[in-house]
């Protein structure tokens, strides 16, 4: 017994050792995942933003057709960077939801002006009611849904276009 | 220039009334409060969302004092939100397979001590016993 | 060429290093009596070298001599002098050259300074102590030499972060890296004493000070970071269980169990193998926490300096030195003899019971702290914060606050449950007293604080006991330290306590001319200005306030804004009393003429640093208590 606890502390470090070498190879994911995926979209009602463009409701979302929520920003710079991939999915027919955080009106028409408008509806996520409901913690994030109004996909930060043949896939319907 | 993944600037929206004042009733801001103190910033390098001035901070402890003013327990505001981000979100770990020996850590330690001192006190007797002779 | 002096410095102390190595090696096994002369010698040289190499920096620094990219990327010429000062040693290279720096004349000292350890089991020290600082030399050289020249120079450096201006952030990483220097000491002393065998009271006796000078540095670093934390971080908490508190918190958690095993050592040579594992453990604390930090592996809000690349670098090191040192005291101690015994009652006891209730405390913290990289193996994602420490290490420090109220009072070796209940009375009266006024006056304080309040004031006239029917003038110094630590922690649960049982909160948005209150005070904004600092706008409330119908006063919060990087700051406006401080603080606008304005009336929240810095100079009381009474009974030797 003694011999146990002589040796110990040395088991004990290496333990400690191996766990912490673990921790400094693996990749340092430190973004904040959606426990959402997988289970349907919360429910939520969300009014325009800007004149022109409808706002969200959630609950015609279970139609049969797979859709992009993107929550995003005029404020947000990365958001100005993932515009021309939005446009991309757009042009492929894909309808993208945008969940605008804590903006205003004159703001969001002038990035629009700006970065495009790739959006079939805007919604007002003034105090991020939604950001919350969905799980999402920052902005850019985007949400695939499938026909059923399922959540299938969570994509952190801005879709560049490497990131273009992932959500596509999941748009497909096909299992990642 | 690399670009960071997420925003890292604030919006240009003055918080939410509940996000810098406390509730009406002084019982339901105390339940708030200690809920809000055990919950995580999002956003922040580890805080909680009582002490972040973090704009999405502010924007959960109006969501929290919303929640808590409608009636909620704070044991369902937290798995409201545990549903959404995980554990990750709440400081105080839930007990579960993956946690069972983190909270046994205690009771164990104090184990293992008091075996570790007995033994250095088994050897006492014998010292009585010579003291004695 | 003072950038190539100082890098000559720095290899001929490496090599200075390796020299003391193979000469304290062998005069350990062989006991020569030159080569034990010349490892001391070697030693001092080694530690003025290091010392040389870390001027000259400062030098540089001084000089904002911008050819040298360290002073280039840090510091900026029109720096106030402090702060260029301090820019040597607010960086990675510049922190590690302190940390060796600090490792070389520790070095010195002991080689200077101690006497009374035999000669083999010093020339140890003297080697575990080179191959500690070899392992940092190599760190420097190789991999971040704080000398590297930029060419062409930079025309003026990038300076430092505005945040980083701070006196509390300048001085407060030198503080804490004194204190784990000086376990690396403890540290150094423990391997030699394997090394020989020799384990006892004259190892006990050498290693003491060292101890108790470490542990006097961490408790003034831990206490200053602790207050700099409540006026900097905007929303008056003292203590976030964030990972670098607790990487602070580790080191100090061992070495106070070490600095009490060691008096049993020293006193009663008992708890040999203990005190050796204590000894390894306090120091690996110090490396832990500094690769935590440095790493970056674990998310703080005191994030500083992180690269995981040289997190790599430190965790060789720590493996080389920690799993070396484990496997020597594997391989060593099952020959260590037991030393003397003791009774379950008795000084001894309760010295043990403290031991065992802070490693509990310290194994709580480490798991805690580590366990979110657990689950990160597992895939998950998890977050362990106060919730969690609250509840698994505020009982055990209640506990181990009964312990240190019965320890000084009780004998050593031997003594009578009677004998210490008598003495206990006068403590237990105060501890009832306390417990009636609070139920009679506070009927709803919350039952944690409420026992934290009746522990202190059991602690605190606990603490005096030790003082009564003794001839106060001749009392040994170091007596009165630890009569002065036991009474400083009393204080500082007292206030831990008191701000979480009484404080109160206010959180409201006024317009100027509209009134706040908070327990008996009333602020008024009277006005809210835009002023310009160095390097800083901010945005500056006018609170004028009244206790009850006192004279007014006023306090300034401000809200200011760095351009680089952006960053927006709460400087909290602090009134300090004699019964608390009134904290306030100046948020955003509302956008239609109103500012959050956020007050708390904390009473007696000053008692926790207050008796933070009381402990530390029990500590240093207690220092040079034993350092003098060593002196003298050398002097009588002689």
């Amino acid at each position: 017994m003694r011999r146990v606890l002589i040796w110990a502390p040395l088991g004990f470090f290496a333990l400690v050792f191996a766990l912490v070498m673990t921790g400094l190879l693996a990749p340092s994911d430190r973004a904040v995942k959606s426990a959402m995926v997988g289970k349907p979209v919360p429910g939520f009602v969300l009014p325009a933003l800007v004149p022109g463009k409808p706002g969200v409701n959630s609950a015609a979302f279970a139609d049969g057709k797979p859709r992009l929520i993107n929550v995003f920003a005029s404020w947000c710079v990365p958001c100005i960077a993932e515009a021309p991939q939005l446009m991309k999915l757009k042009q492929q027919g894909v309808e993208i939801v945008g969940v605008a955080t804590a903006d205003t009106p004159e703001d969001m028409a002038n990035f629009l002006k700006t970065a495009g408008d790739p959006f079939a509806a805007i919604g007002d996520d003034r105090i991020r009611k939604v950001q919350f409901a969905l799980g999402s913690a920052g902005v850019p994030e985007s949400f695939v849904i499938d026909g059923s109004g399922k959540i299938v996909m969570q994509h952190i930060g801005y879709i560049g276009p490497q990131d273009m043949p992932k959500i596509l896939a999941a748009l497909a319907g096909v299992q990642p | 220039m690399v670009l960071a993944p997420q925003a890292l600037a604030d919006s240009r929206l003055p918080p939410p009334p509940l996000a810098y004042t406390q509730l009406q009733d002084p019982k339901q801001e105390a339940v708030a409060k200690a809920l809000m103190e055990s919950l995580r910033c999002l956003v922040c390098q580890g805080q909680s969302i009582a002490d972040s001035d973090a704009e999405m901070a502010g924007n959960m402890r109006a969501e929290v004092r919303e929640q808590v003013q409608a009636g909620k327990s704070p044991g369902e505001i937290r798995a409201w939100l545990v549903d959404r981000y995980g554990d990750y979100v709440t400081y105080d770990p839930p007990f579960n397979w993956l946690t069972a020996p983190l909270w046994l850590t205690p009771i164990l330690l104090i184990a293992i001590g008091l075996f570790v001192a007995r033994r250095s006190f088994g050897k006492d007797e014998a010292f009585g016993k010579e003291e004695a002779e | 060429m003072i950038a190539e002096g100082g890098l000559a410095a720095l290899w001929i102390a490496a090599a200075m290093a390796l020299v003391q190595l193979v000469l304290g090696g062998s005069a350990a096994r062989s006991g020569a009596e030159e080569l034990m002369r010349a490892t001391r010698k070697i030693a001092v040289v080694q530690g003025l070298l290091a010392l040389g190499a870390f001027l000259t920096l400062i030098l540089l620094f001084v000089q904002s001599d911008m050819s040298v990219l360290l002073v280039a990327t840090n510091s900026h010429s029109a720096k106030p002098l402090i702060y260029k000062i301090a820019g040597a040693w607010g960086n990675h290279e510049g922190s590690m050259l302190l940390w060796v720096t600090v490792l070389g004349v520790a070095g010195a000292g002991v080689a200077i300074f101690e006497k009374r350890l035999d000669g083999k089991t010093l020339a140890a020290t003297l080697a575990a102590q080179a191959v500690l600082a070899l392992g940092f030399y190599a760190f420097l050289l190789l991999a971040s030499n704080p000398f590297l020249r930029l060419d062409p120079p930079a025309p003026d450096g990038q300076g430092l972060n505005p945040l980083l201006q701070d006196p509390g952030l300048a001085f407060h990483p030198p503080t804490l890296y004194l204190g784990y220097v000086g376990l690396s000491v403890a540290f150094s002393f423990a391997v030699g004493a394997l090394l020989t065998r020799q384990i006892g009271p004259a190892f006990a006796r050498a290693m003491r000070p060292w101890v108790l000078g470490a542990w006097f540095f961490l408790t003034i670093g831990i206490t200053a970071g602790s207050y700099w934390a409540y006026y900097e971080l905007g929303w008056g908490g003292w203590w976030f269980w964030d990972p670098v508190e607790n990487a602070s918190l580790m080191p100090w958690l061992a070495a106070t169990a070490l600095l009490h095993s060691v008096t049993v050592l020293a006193t009663r040579d008992g708890l040999r193998a203990w005190t050796l594992m204590l000894a390894v453990v306090a120091f690996s604390m110090s490396m832990i926490g500094t690769f935590l930090v440095r790493s970056g592996i674990l998310v703080s809000v005191h994030a500083f300096a992180v690269d995981p690349t040289r997190g790599t670098f430190i965790l060789a090191l720590l493996a080389i030195y920690i799993g070396g040192a484990l496997a020597l005291f594997g391989a060593r101690v099952g020959t260590v003899t037991q030393g003397s015994t003791f009774q379950l009652v008795s000084r001894e006891g309760a010295l043990v019971l403290n031991n065992l209730l802070l490693c509990v405390i310290l194994g709580v913290v480490f798991i805690g702290t580590l366990y979110p990289l657990v689950a990160q193996a597992m895939g998950q994602q998890l977050s362990v914060g106060a919730p969690f420490f609250n509840a698994a290490s505020v009982p055990v420090a209640l506990a181990l606050v009964v312990a240190t109220m019965a320890g000084p009072m009780l004998k050593w070796r031997k003594d009578q449950w009677g004998a210490l209940g008598r003495k206990m009375m006068l403590p237990a009266a105060a501890m009832v007293t306390i417990v009636v006024v609070l139920l009679v006056a506070m009927p709803g304080t919350p039952i944690v604080p409420l026992l934290g309040l009746v522990a202190a004031a059991g602690l605190a006239v606990a603490s005096i006991v030790p003082l009564l029917g003794r001839k106060l003038r001749r009392t040994p110094i170091h007596i009165y330290g630890m009569v002065l630590a036991h009474l400083g922690v009393a204080v500082a649960i007292a206030g831990m306590a008191s701000d979480t049982a009484f404080k109160q909160e206010r959180l409201a948005a006024v317009r100027v001319g509209e009134t706040v209150a908070v327990g008996s005070f009333k602020a008024k904004l009277t006005e809210i200005r835009p002023i310009i600092g160095e390097n800083w706008s901010a945005l500056e409330a006018t609170l004028s306030i009244r206790r009850n119908d006192g004279d007014p006063f006023r306090l300034q919060p401000q809200q200011r804004y760095f351009s680089q990087p952006v960053t927006t700051t709460s400087e909290a406006a602090i009134s300090t009393m004699i019964d608390g401080q009134l904290y306030t603080v100046l948020g955003a606008s509302d956008g239609q003429g109103r500012y959050q304005i956020r007050m708390w009336w904390k009473p007696f929240v000053t008692f926790i640093w207050l008796g933070g810095f009381m402990i530390a100079f029990g500590g240093l009381l207690a220092m040079v208590g034993r350092i003098r009474r060593e002196m003298r009974s050398e002097d009588e030797a002689e």
